[in-house]
């Protein structure tokens, strides 16, 4: 397999009349993590729909090999279906296997084993952001965009995420985290958004 | 193709009539409340229900038809679906194909059921009702694919949504209304062959037209 790798170079995003960084380049490869810092606002979810490829850089090109997972502040889960349906829907699409040792344990792991007959309209800000790495573990991808992971989650959880996220890195993968709070992972970069914004010389 | 038949199931379980999500029953119900509430609003002249009864019905199809157009798109793309899809590799196109299959499984067979009993509060004789049956056959695949791209150009827009995809769709149904109503005109039977081709045309441009408009909502 080849290793995962994601380059940006001198993007810029525009939203509305305004221009939220520019002149931004970066440079990951597989084991790699990099944190991307900024107050609310400064683009740091725009910067990650980009990597995606789901938004269109106002300038610079994103250059990337390797399959994406994302992780934003929507599920993607059926409301209205037990949390153990609607994560069945991601299992068929992202084909993994439907009761094997390791998704099992991964299910103890986020302690959602409990919660696969809750509809997912009754589960909690946490509980949520919990399935929906469930669903980010299983479809296995070399490179996890993280948008505010550490949302709602509480202090076991926030270490839960950083030891799946080190997990990736050591496995070969790639992470780029956008966060306003700290997160602990050795060896990670960081990446202060604020620092592109176009300065008043401009 | 990768995800088709499971995003078929997903999407028969949202939208078939009875389905857990909402009402999806209303467009069935609206549309046999229009058949019954005409014979009290007209009178009960058997002549008069029989010579505009055909019409009725079509035009309560099509406005049956729009009611279920703001929950068909929009929920998904709030939700975050497209995005997971987009970076699964798998294309709007692909979406808006199996979405328009599943809209006209859930509404375009049950309406045609419906209009059984719809012909007889009309008192549709039986050569019309076959007529009905037949438009029908080739007119909803049509208002399915319209009823798509409108959802699909609408998807971005936060509130009132509802409201415009029932005035955008009037103008682009009106072909189909007329070749569809008009079949029920002594000499008319070319009408069902002309809804048909409108309907291929509709059903060949809704997946291109609708996998474009939502990708424009996701840039915004």
């Amino acid at each position: 397999m080849e290793a995962p790798r994601l380059a940006a170079r001198d993007l810029a995003c525009r939203r509305g009349e305004r221009l939220l960084f520019r002149g931004l380049s970066l440079e990951l490869s597989g084991g790699q993590a990099l944190h991307v810092t900024g107050s609310n606002g400064t683009g740091k979810s725009s910067l990650i729909r980009i990597l995606a490829r789901l938004l269109r850089p106002y300038a610079g090109k994103v250059d990337r090999s390797g399959t994406i997972g994302l992780l934003d502040q929507t599920m993607a889960l059926d409301e209205h279906l037990p949390l153990g349906r609607a994560l069945a829907f991601w299992r068929r699409i992202d084909r993994w296997p439907d009761r094997d040792d390791a998704t099992g344990e991964r299910m103890g792991e986020l302690g959602l084993r409990d919660l696969m007959d809750v509809p997912v309209r009754y589960l909690s800000t946490g509980q949520r952001k919990r399935a929906a790495l469930f669903r980010l573990l299983g479809q296995g991808a070399d490179i996890w965009l993280l948008d505010e992971p550490l949302n709602g989650l509480d202090r076991d959880a926030v270490e839960l995420v950083e030891a799946l996220v080190a997990q990736h890195i050591a496995s070969g993968g790639l992470a780029l985290v956008a966060s306003h709070q700290p997160i602990a992972i050795a060896g990670m970069d960081v990446l202060n958004l604020p620092d592109f914004a176009p300065g008043l010389e401009a | 193709m990768r995800g088709f038949g499971t995003l078929l199931l997903r999407d028969l379980a949202q939208f078939l009539p009875g389905a857990r999500k909402g009402n999806t029953l209303l467009p069935l119900l609206f549309f046999m409340a229009v058949a019954m509430l005409y014979p009290f609003a007209i009178g009960p002249n058997p002549n008069v229900l029989a010579a505009t009864g055909g019409g009725v019905i079509w035009v309560a199809a099509l406005l049956a038809a729009i009611l279920p157009l703001d929950r068909l798109l929009a929920p998904d793309l709030e939700n975050g679906f497209f995005d997971q899809w987009a970076l699964r590799g798998i294309a709007e196109e692909v979406v808006v194909v199996v979405r328009l299959l599943a809209h006209w499984i859930s509404f375009g067979p049950f309406l045609m059921l419906a209009a059984l009993p719809a012909s007889a509060l009309l008192g549709i004789d039986g050569a019309t009702l076959r007529t009905v049956e037949l438009g029908l056959l080739a007119g909803t695949p049509g208002l399915a694919a319209i009823g798509i791209i409108i959802a699909a150009v609408t998807v971005g827009l936060r509130s009132g949504g509802a409201a415009l995809s029932g005035l955008l769709v009037i103008p682009l149904a009106v072909p189909l209304l007329i070749f569809g109503a008009g079949s029920l005109s002594t000499g008319g039977e070319g009408g069902i062959a002309l809804t048909a081709a409108i309907s291929l045309v509709l059903v060949s441009m809704a997946p291109f037209a609708g996998g474009a408009a939502i990708r424009a909502a996701r840039e915004g």
